[in-house]
Parts: C-alpha cells; sequence; structure tokens
C-alpha cells in the first residue's frame, strides 16, 4: 500500500462452538463421519419437528463475549433468517437478529514487534450451522456444470458462534493477528477447537480504503472464501491493492461480494448489493426468549481462565520477554502455566523462560513428554535458576543437571551437595589449575604471546575441565588472561 | 346394524376395557367395521390403520391383563392427519406430502397410545390447516354426518365428522385461529383448544407455530378431560411447552355453576346472527344464569381486529414453517433444470391455491420495508387484545359467546377467501391470546335453504391455565342442556 492511502477493515467470524450434542437437538456435535449420520428429525428439518436450545453453547457463548468485555444483555431471542438453499434444512436458518447474546466488547491483540492493539467488536450472536453440499459432476466441484449434488446433514444444526468486529482493523497484518487473538482466546475458554481447516473457523473480511488521515469511509467490499490465516492476509492485501488501483484510475470501487482465488491469487466478484437478500427475519416462534439470569452470568465471569493477551501483557511487558517467546508461552497454556509457577518460585522470568522455552522444551520434544507432565517440577526448576543466578553452580553445570533432572533426579541443589559440583569461586584454587595448564602447555603459552590471542580459549577450557567445570568460568578468564599477560 | 360399542363415550369404553367387560379388540373392530360402512359417505379419513389399530388392541388388551388399567383403554381415535405417527403416511391434506412417511410420533398421539387409545385413522384436513371447511383439503372430501351436503367444518374437519359419525371416539385436532372449535360446532361435538403450550406440538406440521394448539374433538366434556389429561404437560422436545404441572380435569368436572360469573362480550351482541341464532345464544346464556352463574358485562374493544391481525401473524409464520418443503430431502420433487426451478415446480405442483395465498400474504408482510407496518404492528394489536382479555377476567370467571356466527354451510358456499376467514371471527380472538377455550353444543337451527337442523355450538373460554374450570364449567352446562342428544347423524337416512 503506498502512504497516500488507508485500509479499513472489519472481520466476520463464524466459529463453531465445541458442545457435546447440537445445537437444537440431542445429535453428537463431532466433525467427519459418514453422510447423514448424525441426524435426527430435528436437525433434518423433518416436518414438525422443533428445536430445544442448547443450555451449554448458549453458556460458550456468555464466556466468549465475557471474556471480550461485552455487554450480556437481560433479554436476548432468536429470530428465523429466511433463504432457500438445498443444505439448510429448514430453508430458514434460527440465527439472532437485533437482540444479539452480547454486545460490544474489544478483542486486544498484538502484532510480531510485540505492539498491544485492540480492535471493537460490534456483537457476537448464536446460529446453527447448515448442511454442506458436494457438486458431483463438474470436475471441478462446483454447482456450475455439475450433473447433480448431494448433501450431508452432519453439521447441520452445530452451534455457531457469529462474531462481528468495527472496522477498526487498518492492515492485513492487523487482520491476521486479530484473529490469532481471538482464536487463542477461544481456544483458552475451551467454547471452540477453532480449526480452520476443519471449517471450525470461518471468516469473511469487509475491506475499503480512503485517502490516509481521513475520518470518511469508502465503499467496502466483502471477502469470501479465504480458508487459512495466510489466505486471510493473502485476499486483503490483494484487494487493497486493486482497490487502490481503482481510485488512482479515477474509478469507483462497487459495494459486492467478492471470492478469494487461493490459486491466482485474485479475488474475483460474486454478488452485487442489488442481488442482496432480504432475509425476511422476524422472531422464531418455536422458541422463547433468552433472559440470561444475572447469577449465571457473573458465575461464568467468575470462572473466565486467564487470557491470552493478559498473559502476553504480563509477559512481554512486565517481564520484558521477547515478544515471540511470550507469544511462544502464550500459545501452550499448559506450557505457560508450569512457567508461571517456575517464575513464581525463583523470581527470574527470563531465565524462567530460557530454560522452559530451551532446554525443556528440547527434551519435551525428544522425549515425547509434555514439560508439564514431566519430572521436573516447577519448584526444582527454580532451584536451578536460584543456584545458577547466586553463582553456586555455572551454566554448563546448570546444562547438565537439567538433563539429570528430566531423568528424575529430583532436587539439584542436592545433586550439588552431594557431589560437590558446586561452582569454585576460590582464587586460590582457580590460581592453582591455571599454573597447572600453564606449565603443562609451554607451546601454546608462546604462541598466545608471540600474538595467537585466540589460543586463550584452548586454555580456559583446560582449566575448566580440570576444574571438573566446576569453576567459575568468568573467574578463570580473568586469572588466564592475567597470568598470560604477566 | 351397528354394535353398540361404537356409540359409548370413551370415559365408557375406557371402564368397559379396563374393567375387561369388554376388550380393546372387539372395540377395535366394531369401530373398523363402522368405518368400512360409512366412510364413502363421510370421508373422514385419508389413511384408515386396520393393522396398527389391532395391533394396539392386543397391546391394551395384554396391559389390562397384566392388571393395568391404562386411562383410555381401547377407546378408538382419530388423528388429524397434520400430526406425525412413527410409519404412517402423514399428509397434511396436501399433494407435497401425499406420500410423506412420518419417521417418529408427535408427543400427543404418543401420550394418547400410552394412554391405552387405539389410532384407526389419520384424518382429513384442509391443506396444512389453512381453512374453515375441510374444502382446501387436496386429497379428499368430508362431509357433515348430520347433512352430507354441507361441510363438516375446519380444518379439523376430518377428525370432527369421524366422531360425529361413531367412526372414533376421540379426534385430535389442531387449533390455530378456531380449527378445533369451529368444527365442533358444526358436528355437534365438544371442540377443546387448552391453553397455548399445554400440549406439546412436537410432531404436529407447523401451520403458526406461535397460535397452533392441538386438542380434542369428542362428544362429550368428560371425553374431552379425558383425552386433556393424557396429553397435556411439559415436554421437553417443546421449548414453548409449558413446564407447569397439570391437574387431572377429570375430577374437576361440576353440575353447577354456582359462584361464577360469566362475561357476556358487548361487542359479540347476537342479534346480528339473526332471530334464529339469537334466540339460541340467548337461550344459552340464560341457561347459564339458571346453572348458578352471574350474567356480567364485559368488553373486548380491540376484539375485532382479531382476523385483521390473525391473518398477518398466521401467514408470516406458515411463510417460513412451510419453506422446508421444497423437494430436497422429502414429499413431492418435480425436476427442473436447476435447484431453483425444481423449488419452483415443486412448490407451484404440491401447493394448493389457499396454501399459495397465505404463502404470499405472510412472505409480502415479513419483507423489509413492510415488517413494521404489518408484522410488528400485528403484534402489537395481538397484546392489546390479550390485554382486554385480562382486563375482562378481571370482573368475571369465564367467557361466553358463539363459537361460530352460522351453522355447517354447503359445499362451495364460501368461495371468496374473506367470508372464509370471517368464519373464525368469534375463535380468533382466543387463539392470538393463548385462551383456553371450546364449544359445546347449545341447540339447532335449521338453515335456509336446508331441510334438516343442523347444531350449534357455545363458546366458553377462561383465563390462562383455567382448563379444570373452563371443562368443569363446561360440564355443568352440557349436563343440564343435552343438546347434544337431540339428533342422531344423518348418515343412515343419508344412505336408505
Amino acid at each position: 500500500m503506498n502512504g497516500r492511502y488507508e485500509a479499513v477493515i472489519g472481520i466476520e467470524c463464524h466459529v463453531e462452538l465445541r458442545t457435546r450434542t447440537k445445537m437444537f437437538c440431542g445429535c453428537p456435535n463431532e466433525f467427519g463421519g459418514e453422510p447423514n449420520s448424525k441426524v435426527c428429525p430435528v436437525c433434518l428439518g423433518m416436518p414438525g419437528a422443533l428445536p430445544v436450545p442448547n443450555a451449554a453453547a448458549i453458556e460458550h457463548l456468555v464466556t466468549a463475549g465475557l471474556a471480550f468485555g461485552a455487554e450480556i444483555p437481560s433479554f436476548s431471542k432468536f429470530d428465523r433468517k429466511n433463504y432457500f438453499y438445498p443444505d439448510m434444512p429448514k430453508d430458514y436458518q434460527i440465527s439472532q437478529y437485533d437482540m444479539p447474546l452480547t454486545i460490544g466488547g474489544v478483542v486486544r491483540y498484538w502484532l510480531e514487534d510485540g505492539t498491544m492493539k485492540q480492535c471493537r467488536l460490534t456483537r457476537i450472536h448464536l446460529e446453527e450451522d447448515t448442511g454442506k453440499s458436494t457438486h458431483a459432476g463438474s470436475g471441478d466441484g462446483r454447482i456450475a456444470g455439475s450433473s447433480y449434488s448431494l448433501v450431508d446433514f452432519n453439521r447441520a444444526g452445530v452451534p455457531l458462534m457469529e462474531c462481528v468486529s468495527e472496522p477498526d482493523l487498518r492492515s492485513a497484518q492487523e487482520a491476521v493477528a486479530y484473529l490469532e487473538s481471538l482464536r487463542r482466546t477461544l481456544l483458552a475458554l475451551g467454547v471452540s477447537d477453532v480449526k480452520m481447516e476443519e471449517g471450525s473457523l470461518r471468516c469473511d473480511a469487509n475491506v475499503s480504503i480512503r485517502p490516509a488521515g481521513s475520518n470518511e469511509l469508502g465503499t467496502k467490499t466483502e471477502i469470501k472464501n479465504m480458508n487459512s490465516f495466510r489466505s486471510v492476509q493473502r485476499a486483503i492485501e490483494s484487494e487493497i491493492a486493486r482497490q487502490i488501483e481503482i481510485v488512482e484510475s479515477g474509478g469507483r470501487v462497487h459495494q459486492e461480494t467478492r471470492g478469494w482465488d487461493e490459486v491466482n491469487g485474485v479475488t474475483h466478484s460474486m454478488r452485487s448489493k442489488e442481488e442482496a437478500h432480504d432475509y425476511r427475519y422476524f422472531p422464531d416462534p418455536d422458541l422463547v426468549p433468552l433472559e440470561p439470569a444475572r447469577e449465571d452470568v457473573e458465575r461464568l465471569r467468575a470462572a473466565l481462565p486467564a487470557l491470552p493477551w493478559q498473559r502476553f501483557e504480563r509477559y512481554a511487558v512486565e517481564y520484558g520477554l521477547a515478544p515471540k517467546q511470550a507469544t511462544q508461552l502464550v500459545d501452550n497454556v499448559a506450557l505457560a502455566e508450569y512457567f508461571d509457577r517456575v517464575v513464581a518460585a525463583s523470581g527470574n522470568p527470563q531465565q524462567s523462560s530460557n530454560f522452559v522455552l530451551g532446554d525443556l522444551s528440547r527434551l519435551a520434544n525428544e522425549t515425547g513428554v509434555a514439560v508439564a507432565q514431566s519430572k521436573v517440577s516447577p519448584e526444582d526448576l527454580a532451584e536451578l535458576i536460584d543456584l545458577l543466578d547466586s553463582k553456586r553452580i555455572n551454566s554448563k553445570i546448570a546444562k547438565e543437571l537439567v538433563a539429570r533432572m528430566w531423568d528424575g533426579a529430583g532436587s539439584p541443589r542436592a545433586i550439588v551437595e552431594r557431589e560437590g559440583l558446586a561452582q569454585t569461586s576460590d582464587p586460590a584454587a582457580i590460581e592453582r589449575f591455571v599454573d597447572d595448564v600453564l606449565s603443562a602447555n609451554e607451546k601454546v603459552v608462546a604462541d598466545y604471546r608471540a600474538g595467537k590471542t585466540n589460543v586463550m580459549g584452548f586454555l580456559v577450557g583446560q582449566v575448566m575441565k580440570a576444574s571438573r567445570g566446576k569453576a567459575d568460568p568468568a573467574l578463570v578468564n580473568e586469572l588466564v588472561r592475567a597470568k598470560l599477560s604477566s | 346394524m351397528a354394535s353398540p360399542l361404537i356409540e359409548k363415550s370413551a370415559a365408557e369404553t375406557a371402564r368397559d376395557v379396563a374393567g375387561a367387560a369388554t376388550s380393546a379388540a372387539e372395540v377395535t373392530e366394531a369401530t373398523l367395521e363402522r368405518v368400512a360402512s360409512v366412510e364413502a359417505n363421510v370421508g373422514s379419513y385419508l389413511t384408515v390403520l386396520p393393522e396398527l389399530a389391532r395391533a394396539c388392541a392386543a397391546r391394551v388388551d395384554e396391559r389390562v391383563r397384566a392388571g393395568e388399567r391404562p386411562p383410555l383403554a381401547g377407546v378408538p381415535i382419530a388423528v388429524k392427519d397434520n400430526m406425525c405417527l412413527d410409519g404412517t403416511r402423514t399428509t397434511c391434506g396436501s399433494k407435497i406430502l401425499e406420500s410423506w412417511i412420518a419417521p417418529y410420533t408427535a408427543t400427543a398421539v404418543a401420550r394418547m397410545l400410552d394412554a391405552g387409545a387405539i389410532p384407526i385413522g389419520k384424518a382429513n384436513c384442509d391443506e396444512f390447516a389453512m381453512g374453515s371447511s375441510c374444502e382446501n383439503s387436496a386429497l379428499g372430501v368430508t362431509r357433515n354426518p348430520y347433512d352430507p351436503l354441507r361441510v363438516p367444518g375446519g380444518s379439523s374437519g376430518g377428525s370432527a365428522a369421524a366422531v360425529a359419525a361413531y367412526e372414533a371416539a376421540i379426534g385430535l385436532g389442531s387449533d390455530t385461529g378456531g380449527s378445533i372449535r369451529e368444527p365442533g360446532a358444526f358436528c355437534n361435538l365438544v371442540g377443546f383448544k387448552p391453553t397455548y403450550g399445554r400440549i406439546s406440538r412436537y410432531g404436529l406440521i407447523a401451520f403458526a407455530s406461535s397460535l397452533d394448539q392441538i386438542g380434542p374433538l369428542t362428544r362429550t366434556v368428560e371425553d374431552a378431560a379425558l383425552a386433556y389429561d393424557a396429553m397435556a404437560g411439559f415436554d421437553p422436545m417443546d421449548a414453548t411447552s409449558l413446564d407447569k404441572p397439570v391437574e387431572p380435569a377429570a375430577s374437576a368436572l361440576r353440575e353447577n355453576l354456582q359462584g361464577l360469573r360469566v362475561g357476556i362480550v358487548r361487542e359479540f351482541a347476537t342479534a346480528a346472527l339473526g332471530d334464529e341464532l339469537d334466540a339460541v345464544y340467548r337461550q344459552a346464556y340464560r341457561d347459564l344464569e339458571r346453572l348458578g352463574a352471574q350474567l356480567v358485562d364485559v368488553s373486548l374493544p380491540t376484539a375485532d381486529y382479531g382476523v385483521a391481525t390473525y391473518y398477518l401473524i398466521a401467514p408470516a409464520e406458515c411463510s417460513s414453517n412451510l419453506a422446508r418443503f421444497d423437494g430436497v430431502r422429502y414429499g413431492l420433487r418435480v425436476d427442473g433444470n436447476d435447484v431453483r426451478e425444481m423449488y419452483d415446480r415443486t412448490r407451484a405442483a404440491g401447493f394448493g391455491p389457499e396454501v399459495k395465498r397465505r404463502i404470499l400474504i405472510g412472505t409480502y408482510a415479513l419483507s423489509s420495508g413492510y415488517y413494521d407496518a404489518y408484522y410488528v404492528r400485528a403484534q402489537k394489536a395481538r397484546t392489546l387484545i390479550a390485554r382486554d382479555f385480562a382486563r375482562a377476567f378481571a370482573t368475571c370467571d369465564l367467557i361466553a359467546c358463539p363459537a361460530a356466527s352460522c351453522t355447517a354451510f354447503p359445499f362451495g358456499a364460501k368461495s371468496d377467501p374473506y367470508s372464509m376467514y370471517l368464519m373464525d371471527y368469534y375463535t380468533i380472538p382466543m387463539a392470538l391470546a393463548g385462551l383456553p377455550a371450546l364449544s359445546v353444543p347449545c341447540g339447532w337451527s335449521t338453515p335456509e335453504g336446508g331441510t334438516l337442523p343442523m347444531p350449534l355450538g357455545l363458546q366458553l373460554c377462561a383465563p390462562l391455565f383455567e382448563e379444570r374450570l373452563l371443562l368443569g364449567a363446561a360440564h355443568a352446562y352440557e349436563r343440564a342442556t343435552r343438546h347434544a342428544l337431540a339428533r342422531k347423524p344423518a348418515l343412515e337416512e343419508s344412505r336408505a
């Protein structure tokens, strides 16, 4: 994007909620399975069948709203969105129109460089998913030219939350960072699997451009068919570029829905505003209004876990961890909770992060045992960090100890005491090692004095070896240099 | 000659079968014989279910032998064909479902069968319950057993005719704007619509979800109470069903109306119905008084807007409820070149003119730009009508008025839709307010151009949830007047 324009982006997400059963019937809410094996008269829209709302789905949605600081109105309702489509069993979708379960709220997110940002939410509402059509005979799976279509209703009636953002995002990077934060939060809340590849997270983007510094909103287009965060990024970038090109060449952007073409890397027009549906929304007479009780809302609020953005802010701003490290921890709740206990016991977040994301994560990868499930207790690790911080051991010994603790060696302090691994910081003792090494390596000493100063490392290493690794490396360095220069 | 078993009330039959004086099998055979001998002249049923009926009867007899006393043991019932019964054809009187086999059973029907009732068949109705004469059925003609040249009323006309013609003791109907009460009045029966939500709608194929309510058509008030007791109560499969305890109505039947105030609605003055009908209703009110009731004048100033309000709300809901009949998953399919054409052709061929009219009206009323002017205003009017009733019930315990403005009319007499819509003038306001109401036989009148006296119905209406009071009072009136017994169906006469 050239500096003369600013992009204005809003995101609409559909997220399948993780519940035992579907939104309005008792069928299992599970991905996959034989087509039409998870269906009943209700989710097939059989004549006479009636919907009964799933209380767990409603709680999930309220929980999500609370996590984003949304308002939970005391009165909400379900409406029917009427339109004909073969994979929609009733030819209307039970959704929410003018009185959603949650209103407002803010999604806080961060960019790769650690900058915290926020995007306001318009609303989050609850609805039911549709079935899936498969078009056969056209070669490319599209309806155009197909000879027949098959419909699988396993997904029909799965609880779906629609989360609509305000147009607060200004770049494709921000849009993706927003989505990542949304995804992390919903995962942390346990309300959804949020898997884009299984379709449990789907999103559309509303994109417009305007002259930089302007407060007016330009004409927007809606981008659909984005199947990964990467395609979201590419589609929005491509659409911004397309709109700038139109405006630069004196044209006007038309309000329309555009589909993202992953292969060719462009968006193409799907339908214009004039073709927009009249959904004839009206309150669903089969369902009674939703009136969340205050005490239920407060119970859900009290049960909210630590939220990813809160963790990130604590790790990156308060602890000063690198954004990448902080993000790594945020993305692994069990690891982050482990890390929190190590920090609580050691008081050294940076060192805690180094061990948790470094040695421990490496060992976890090698052995297939999660850090939190390993034999290394956070308290033992804190003890190790403490030994290191107080210079009782050096980093080399520390590395060795971590490996042994992973195998179940227990308290590092006990090992250090039992095996005399404490770092030697007694100058007299170290001086003896240095003298021994220098006299055993006269040729090397001569090289050094002849100007080959890079042999210094070799000599230090020999001293460390002689001390069985226990000598304070800084002190060794200092003494070796002093002796060589004398 | 027909077996005396078929003329027994449901209460008598259940007592006899449960007490082993007769068997469900005998009652079922007698009823099936009756069906075979009169169906050609009545046409109550779209589908007769002899095998299922016999299997159910055998099971009931087994239960009785095992010491059970099911409250409706061996009682033959007619099920309106808009209620699902697993494995049986369920058509809604429509070509679009002409060969659809229901894959599950409606809660109300299941409860009747659990109580020992025997399903004789699926009864004809106006297509998707839209009509007041049964003439809108696409699948059959049902005649009024009291005069085969006249309609049985509707939309539950098949259920009403079946009970009037002794082809069943209880007919299950559904009432959206009067579809139980009006055919009840036309066929000399008790037609009872409980409070909205009292009986589960699960498995009742929706016409207008916020109004539809299942109820019984019976020859006695006691039978209506028994059927209500079997079906009423919360159903976890229907989010709009009332989660309130139901006290049995059969134990609340009264012999007088002492201490009750009965409201006579000022706006429903019967003088407009002509001298003969006016006299019948005036006599009915005097009879209520004679039984101990105090008559009070009440006003329902907005009731006059009932028909207009109803004909926005009900079509709006039906336009959405009937969208699912699209040829994709079940029912009729007429192929087209693409899916849109398939929809269009299927629905054009599958729905009759009245159903199409209502889908069009409802689609229009919900459209962007018209929604506030029509649907929203109709909902406001509905609230006002309900408030009028609440105000009236502050000064009375029950309301009495006609169930219909005329007796059963000849086929084809109401050819313009609006005059047919006005048939529900007296029954629609109660439906909009969700109130329990019933019609009970209150006299006879020979219509102009007719030769036979035809029955009339008195409508009684109670406050929400007061079904026991309503049935109790209707029982007192029925016992004191015995209007229903004045004439028998004209079937034998018509065959001669």
